[in-house]
C-alpha cells in the first residue's frame, strides 16, 4: 500500500531518465565522426547545456525566469487533472491573460504601483479564467471534448492577439508588438547580472503553487475538484455538482495560465508580442505529468523543464538543436500516459496483484 | 454593399472552387484517417503531429533523394510509425489515449523541428523540393472554366476523394470493416465470438497514421514544395471536428471537409480580393473564422452526433 | 413419478450430465457437490435465490468457469470444457444475462458476426447472411427483421437475436441466464412460444430463472438450488409454486436478529403516484405511492430489475423523476439536489458501492467525511479541520469495527465488508432522520451482516426512518416492521412479516398482487 505512493514518484523518474537516455542516442546518431567523436559530442552537448542553465549567475536567472511561466502552466494542467479535465489550452490562455492584462498596464500610468500592479495581474487572470471557463462550460453543457475546444481556443487566441499587436494595439513602430506598460504597473527587479534581470515574478508563481497546494488538500473545494476527478458518481451521490466543478476547475486553471502570461508581461518583457507563449502552454503538461500533478512537484519540474530550455540555447552552440528539449518532453508525457510500460519494465504489477 | 458582391463574385471564379478542393484535402486524408481509428475504438487526436511529420518526411525524401515518390513513401512509413507507437500504448498498455497522442503531437513538433538544421542546413523551413506534379487536362481547353477548377490539380487531390470511397467501400461491404464497427461498439461482444479485437484495433490506428501522414505529404510534396515548421496549423484538430461533425461516416466527413475548406478558400479569396482592400492587420481576424466554427461544431454537435461508444476506453480481456 | 435419477448407463439418453461439480470461489463455496440431469430435447428450469449457485454451475457449463473437481458429459460423452470455444464445439450455447451485442449493426450483421459469409476474398456477403438467417429464424419461428437495427429493436428481439446467434453457431443445448429478468410480460410469453418451439426442433433448453410461476408454465423438470447445493430436483407436472417455493427459500431463517417492538412516529418520506425512467428511457417505477414512518423499518422486497435502483436513486436526488411527488419531513425535495436532500436529514447507502458509495482513491478519513466535506463538523468557512477529520474518523472506524484501524489507507484498499462498515458509518454518522439502505449486505461475510443488522435496528430504535432495499428475502424477513412487495415498478401489496407465508411472499415477488392470492384462498 505505501508502494504506490513509491511507484508513484518513481515513474516520473524513470520516464525522465529513459528520455535522456533517447535523447542521447539521437544525439549520438546526428553526430559526425566515429564513435569516439560522437561521443564527445554528446558529452559536450550536456555539458554546454548543464552550463547554460546553472553555469553562472546569469545562467541560473535565466533558469529562473524560465521557470516561472512554466510553474504556473504546469499548476495549471496539473488542476486540472485533478478534476479529471486535460486542459491543454495553457497556451491561448496565458496570450489572453497577457493581452488583457498588458492593455490594462498601458493605460495604468495614473495609478500607483501597489494598486496597478495587482489590479494587473487580477485582470490577466480573469481573462484566462474565462477563456478556459469556455472550454468548461461546453463540456460540462454539451459534452465537447476539451481537448479540442482548448485546441481550438489557443487558435483563435493566437488570431486576436496577432490582430491586436498589428493593429489597435500595435506601438506605431510596424512590428507587431504593444506599447510598453506603464512605469507603475512594472513588477520590481529581484535581481540584475549584467544584462539579466530577475523580477519578483519567481515569488508570485511559488506563492500560487502554495496557494494551489491549500487548495488541494486543506479545503473542501480542493476536495470536492479531487472526488470528481476520482470518481464523479461518487461526488454526484455525495452532493457535490459535478458540472460546477467542472466549470470552476477550468477556470482556476485558465486563471493560472493567465498569470503566467500576465507575469511574462510586466516582470519581462514590459510588453505584448502577441507570440510570447512559445510552447509554454505544452511544457505545462510534461510539468504537470512529471510533477504527478502535485504543486511541490511541479515546482521541481519546473526546474527541470526550464533548466533544460535555458540549457538548449547554450546546447545549440554545441551543434544540437533547441527541439532536443520538445523530443524529451514528448518521450516523458509518452511514458507517463503509457505507465504500465514502466511498471511493467520493472516488474512492479505483477507484485501489485489483482486490479 | 462591396463585402456582399465580393462574396457572390467569389461563387463565379473558378479559383474558388479548386481553393475549396485543396483546402479540403488534406482536412479529408486525415478526417478519414481519424474515423478508421475511432472506427475501431481507439482515439486518435495524434492526427496533428502524424501530419506534421508526414510534411517533413515528405520533404526530407524528396530532398535526399531529389524524387518526391520516395518522399511519399517516407512520409508513410512515418505515419505508420507514429501511429504504431500510439496503438502500441494504446492497445497493449491501456494509456490514456489523449495524453498518449498529445505526446505524439509534441515528438513530431519536436523531431521536425530538430532534424530541419542536421537536414536542410536552415531552421525554421527547408528550400524548396520537387514536388509530386500535378495532373493536368489540357483537354479542357486552357481558357474554360472547368480548366481554371479542375485542369491542373495535386493527384493528392483525386487520392484523398477516391479514398472517401475506398474508406466507405472497406468499412461498410467488407469483413473486416463489419468487425471494425463491432469491435468499436461493443468490443467484448466481438470478444465472445472469437473476433480478435486488439488486431483490428492495431489497424484502424494504424491506417489513421497512414492517411494522416498523406494529408500532411500533400501540404509539403503536393502543394507548397516546401516545409516549414508547424505548417499544419491545427489541420488534425479541425480534421477531428469534421469528422464529428460527418458523423464518423466518409461521406459526411467529406462533406463537412469540404465545408471547411470552402470556407478557408472565401477566407482567402476575400483577403485577396483587390475591390475589399482589406487592411492586413484585420487578417489575423479571418484566420480565426475556421476555429470558431469548429468550437461550434463540436460544442453544437457532439451531443447530436453519435461515436463508437467504445472509442477511447482501452479493453482488457477477463480472466 | 419422481424425478428419475439416471445411471451410468442411462447417461447416453441425456443431453447434459454434470456429476459432483464443485466450484470454490474465495469467500463462498459456490458450488458444493452438484449433480445436473437434463433429458435430450426437454426444457429443464433450474432455480433459486440469488447466490444460490445456478449461474455459477452454469458458466461451467459454458466453459466460462473451469469447475474445480466433477465431471461433464454431453450426450453421454465425457467432455472438458475450458473455454466458450469448447462449448461452443459442443453444441452449447449461451444466452447471457447482459446481452452481447453491438447497438448500430444490424440484426442479420450482429448474428453472424465472427463466422461471416464473405465472397471474393473478403467482401462481406451480406445476402447470403441475411438468407441464412431468415432460414434459421423460420426454421424455429423466431421471427426477427434481419435488416433492423439492434439498438432499434425492444429488449425481447434482442434477446431472439441472442437465441439466434448460438443456432446460427449450431447450438443443440441452449441455456438461458435469467432470460425474462428483463422481460416484459408480454415479451415473456413469447419467449416461450419460442422454447416451445425449439424444443419441438429437437433442441434441449436450460435456463436460469427465480421466478417460480415461469417454472411451472414452459417446463419440464425443475432442479432447486440453495447456497450451493441442489435441494429439489421434481417433473414440473408433480410440483407447484408452493412446494417450489419451500425448496428455494427453505424453511429455517438463517439470520436472526434481536429486534424489540418499536412503535412508528409521524411520517418522514412521504412518495406519491411516482414515475421514474431507467437508462433505457422504460418506465422502470410505475405510479408507486408510499409513507415512511420515523422509527419503522419499511422493507422492499423483489427480485432484481423491478424498479428498486430507480426508487432509492430518485428519493436521493441522483435521478429525476419523469412525475409523482417525493416529501421529506413535509417538503418537497423531488427536484432537489443531492446535496439539498441531504441537508434535509437523509442518508444513503448506495446499492452500487463501487460506482457510488465509495472514492476508491481517496484515504477512509476522506471516505468518511464526504457528503459533509463542506461543513460542520468536518469543515468551516471553506477550510476542512483536518484534526476534527482524524479524530472523527478515528472514532468511527474504532465504533464500527473497520479492520485495519487505520484512517490513512486508501478505501480501495480495504476488504468488501470493510468498505461498506465505513459507508455505513459515514452514512449513520450524519445522524440521518431518514436513511435509505440498499442491498446493505451484497457480498458480505456472516459477521459483517450481523454487524450491519444490529446497527440498523439500532437506528430504527433511535426513531429513524429507514427504507430497506433487498433481493435477500431473509434480509426483508427478519428486519423490517413492514414489507411491501415490488413488481415490474408497483407495488403488490403490503405485509407484515409473519404474516405471510414465504409461498405468498414468493408469489407476489413473481407478479401476482396480494388481494388476488387472499380472493383465492377465501374461495378456497
Amino acid at each position: 500500500m505505501k508502494n504506490s505512493k513509491w511507484i508513484k514518484v518513481l515513474i516520473p523518474i524513470v520516464s525522465v531518465f529513459i528520455a535522456l537516455l533517447v535523447a542521447s542516442i539521437i544525439i549520438l546518431i546526428i553526430g559526425e565522426g566515429d564513435l569516439g567523436q560522437r561521443f564527445n559530442f554528446l558529452v559536450n552537448a550536456y555539458s554546454e547545456m548543464i552550463r547554460g542553465a546553472f553555469g553562472s549567475s546569469s545562467a541560473l536567472m535565466n533558469t529562473v525566469i524560465k521557470m516561472t511561466p512554466l510553474i504556473l502552466t504546469g499548476l495549471a494542467v496539473g488542476f486540472g487533472f485533478r478534476a479529471g479535465v486535460f486542459n491543454i489550452g495553457a497556451e491561448g490562455q496565458m496570450t489572453m491573460g497577457a493581452l488583457i492584462s498588458t492593455i490594462f498596464a498601458v493605460n495604468a500610468t495614473q495609478l500607483p504601483s501597489f494598486i496597478a500592479i495587482p489590479f494587473t495581474i487580477i485582470i490577466g487572470m480573469l481573462a484566462g479564467g474565462i477563456w478556459a471557463a469556455i472550454a468548461g462550460y461546453l463540456k460540462a453543457k454539451t459534452g465537447a471534448h476539451e481537448v479540442i475546444t482548448t485546441i481550438m481556443l489557443n487558435w483563435i487566441a493566437y488570431n486576436i492577439a496577432n490582430w491586436a499587436v498589428t493593429g489597435p494595439f500595435n506601438d506605431g513602430s510596424g512590428t507587431p508588438k504593444s506599447p510598453e506598460i506603464a512605469e507603475s504597473a512594472m513588477l520590481p527587479n529581484l535581481l540584475t547580472s549584467q544584462a539579466t534581470f530577475l523580477s519578483f515574478g519567481i515569488f508570485i508563481a511559488i506563492i500560487a503553487a502554495i496557494v494551489i497546494y491549500f487548495i488541494l488538500y486543506k479545503t473542501s473545494m480542493g476536495y470536492e475538484v479531487k472526488a470528481v476527478g476520482f470518481n464523479p458518481y461518487a461526488a454526484e451521490y455525495g452532493g457535490i455538482s459535478v458540472s460546477k466543478n467542472i466549470i470552476l476547475t477550468m477556470a482556476i486553471s485558465g486563471a493560472l495560465a493567465g498569470l503566467a502570461g500576465t507575469l511574462e508581461s510586466i516582470g519581462l518583457y514590459y510588453r505584448f508580442y502577441g507570440t510570447l507563449s512559445s510552447g509554454k502552454g505544452f511544457d505545462g503538461i510534461s510539468i504537470a505529468l512529471i510533477g504527478q500533478n502535485n504543486p511541490i512537484g511541479i515546482i521541481f519540474a519546473s526546474l527541470l523543464i526550464g533548466g533544460l530550455r535555458t540549457g538548449s540555447n547554450q546546447m545549440q552552440f554545441a551543434g544540437v538543436p533547441k527541439h532536443i528539449v520538445t523530443i524529451i518532453q514528448s518521450i516523458i508525457i509518452f511514458l507517463v500516459a503509457g505507465e504500465r510500460m514502466i511498471t511493467t519494465l520493472l516488474r512492479i504489477d505483477r507484485k501489485k496483484g489483482v486490479k | 454593399m462591396d463585402a456582399l458582391i465580393a462574396i457572390l463574385g467569389t461563387f463565379t471564379n473558378p479559383v474558388f472552387y479548386k481553393l475549396t478542393l485543396s483546402a479540403s484535402t488534406p482536412l479529408l486524408f486525415a478526417a478519414l484517417g481519424g474515423l478508421f481509428s475511432e472506427r475501431t475504438g481507439v482515439t486518435n487526436i495524434a492526427l496533428e503531429g502524424i501530419m506534421l511529420m508526414g510534411a517533413f518526411s515528405g520533404v526530407v525524401g524528396s530532398f535526399v533523394f531529389s524524387s518526391p515518390w520516395i518522399g511519399l513513401i517516407l512520409a508513410i512509413i512515418s505515419g505508420i510509425g507514429l501511429s504504431a507507437l500510439h496503438a502500441y500504448a494504446s492497445i497493449k498498455f491501456s494509456a490514456n489515449q489523449i495524453v498518449s497522442a498529445t505526446a505524439l503531437i509534441l515528438l513530431a513538433q519536436g523531431l521536425t523541428g530538430f532534424l530541419l538544421e542536421p537536414i536542410f542546413g536552415q531552421p525554421g523551413s527547408t528550400p524548396i523540393v520537387e514536388k509530386i506534379p500535378d495532373i493536368h487536362l489540357d483537354f479542357l481547353g486552357k481558357e474554360s472554366f472547368l480548366y481554371k477548377m479542375l485542369g491542373s490539380l495535386s493527384p493528392f487531390i483525386y487520392l484523398a476523394f477516391l479514398l472517401v470511397i475506398v474508406s466507405y467501400f472497406v468499412i461498410y461491404k467488407t469483413r473486416l470493416g463489419l468487425r471494425m464497427r463491432a469491435v468499436g461498439e461493443n468490443p467484448e461482444a466481438a470478444d465472445t465470438l472469437g473476433v480478435n479485437v486488439f488486431k483490428i484495433r492495431y489497424f484502424g490506428v494504424i491506417m489513421s497514421g497512414i492517411f494522416a501522414s498523406l494529408g500532411g505529404a500533400y501540404l509539403s510534396i503536393g502543394e507548397l514544395g516546401q516545409f516549414s515548421e508547424n505548417m499544419t496549423g491545427g489541420k488534425g484538430f479541425i480534421a477531428l471536428a469534421a469528422m464529428i461533425l460527418g458523423n464518423w461516416k466518409p461521406k459526411g466527413a467529406m462533406l463537412a471537409c469540404l465545408l471547411f475548406g470552402m470556407a478557408e478558400a472565401m477566407n482567402e479569396q476575400l483577403q485577396s480580393n483587390p475591390q475589399l482592400a482589406i487592411p492586413s492587420n484585420i487578417k489575423p481576424l479571418f484566420n480565426l473564422l475556421p476555429f470558431v466554427i469548429t468550437i461550434i461544431v463540436v460544442g453544437g454537435f457532439v451531443g447530436k452526433t453519435r461515436g463508437p461508444a467504445a472509442s477511447g476506453i482501452p479493453y482488457e480481456k477477463k480472466g | 413419478m419422481p424425478f428419475h435419477i439416471p445411471s451410468e448407463e442411462e447417461y447416453g439418453e441425456y443431453a447434459v450430465v454434470m456429476k459432483g461439480i464443485m466450484k470454490q470461489f474465495p469467500k463462498v463455496l459456490a458450488n458444493d457437490n452438484v449433480d445436473l440431469f437434463v433429458k435430450k430435447g426437454e426444457i429443464h428450469a433450474i432455480v433459486g435465490e440469488n447466490g444460490a449457485g445456478k449461474s455459477t454451475l452454469m458458466n461451467q457449463l459454458y466453459g466460462l468457469y473451469n469447475a474445480d473437481s466433477g465431471r461433464i458429459l454431453i450426450n453421454g460423452a465425457e467432455m472438458e470444457i475450458k473455454n466458450p470455444k469448447d462449448a461452443i464445439n459442443s453444441g452449447i450455447g449461451m444466452v447471457h444475462q447482459h446481452f452481447m451485442l453491438v447497438g448500430p449493426l444490424t440484426v442479420a450483421e450482429n448474428i453472424v458476426l465472427g463466422n461471416e459469409p464473405v465472397k471474393k476474398g473478403d467482401i462481406f456477403d451480406l445476402k447470403k447472411a441475411k438468407a441464412e438467417v431468415k432460414k434459421i429464424s423460420n426454421d424455429y419461428g423466431l421471427e426477427v427483421d434481419v435488416n433492423a437495427l439492434i439498438e432499434d429493436i425492444p429488449v425481447g428481439t434482442q434477446q431472439r437475436v441472442e437465441i439466434l446467434k448460438t443456432l446460427y453457431r449450431g447450438a443443440e443445448i441452449l441455456i438461458l441466464d435469467e432470460p425474462t429478468a428483463v422481460l416484459t410480460p408480454q415479451e415473456t410469453e413469447e419467449l416461450f412460444v419460442v422454447l416451445r418451439n425449439l424444443q419441438k426442433a429437437g433442441k434441449t433448453v436450460i435456463f436460469i430463472t427465480h421466478k417460480l410461476n415461469e417454472v411451472i408454465s414452459v417446463s419440464n423438470n425443475v432442479t432447486v438450488m440453495r447456497m450451493g447445493k441442489v435441494t429439489g430436483r421434481i417433473p414440473t407436472m408433480e410440483t407447484s409454486t408452493k412446494e417450489l417455493a419451500n425448496m428455494m427459500v427453505g424453511r429455517e431463517v438463517l439470520l436472526r436478529v434481536k429486534k424489540d417492538e418499536h412503535d412508528a412516529k409521524e411520517p418522514v418520506l412521504e412518495i406519491d403516484n411516482l414515475c421514474v425512467k431507467d437508462n433505457r428511457h422504460l418506465m422502470a417505477v410505475n405510479g408507486i405511492s408510499m409513507t415512511l414512518r420515523k422509527g419503522e423499518i419499511l422493507g422492499i422486497a423483489g427480485v432484481a430489475g423491478n424498479g428498486q435502483t430507480e426508487l432509492i436513486e430518485s428519493v436521493a436526488g441522483l435521478r429525476k423523476p419523469v412525475s409523482g411527488k417525493i416529501s421529506l419531513k413535509g417538503i418537497d425535495i423531488t427536484n432537489s439536489s443531492p446535496r439539498e436532500i441531504r441537508e434535509l436529514g437523509l442518508s444513503h447507502i448506495a446499492e452500487d458501492r463501487f460506482k457510488y458509495a465509495l472514492i476508491k482513491d481517496f484515504s477512509v478519513s476522506y471516505n468518511i467525511i464526504l457528503g459533509r466535506h463542506y461543513r460542520e463538523p468536518f469543515a468551516a468557512n471553506g477550510l476542512l479541520k483536518k484534526r476534527d477529520v482524524e479524530n472523527i474518523s478515528k472514532k468511527l472506524v474504532e465504533e464500527y469495527d473497520v479492520r485495519p484501524r487505520e484512517i490513512h489507507i486508501d478505501g480501495g484498499n480495504l476488504s468488501g465488508g470493510n468498505q461498506q462498515k465505513m459507508v455505513v458509518a459515514r452514512e449513520i454518522d450524519y445522524n440521518p432522520e431518514c436513511m435509505l439502505v440498499a442491498q446493505p449486505t451484497r457480498g458480505l461475510d456472516i459477521g459483517a451482516i450481523e454487524f450491519i443488522h444490529k446497527t440498523l435496528v439500532e437506528l430504527r430504535d433511535k426513531d429513524v426512518g429507514i427504507l430497506l432495499v433487498s433481493m435477500e428475502l431473509e434480509e426483508i424477513l427478519s428486519l423490517s416492521d413492514r414489507i411491501l412487495i415490488m413488481y415490474e415498478g408497483e407495488f403488490m401489496g403490503e405485509i407484515k412479516p409473519g404474516e405471510s407465508s414465504l409461498e405468498e411472499i414468493g408469489l407476489m415477488m413473481a407478479g401476482s398482487t396480494l388481494k388476488e392470492l387472499r380472493g383465492i384462498s377465501n374461495e378456497k
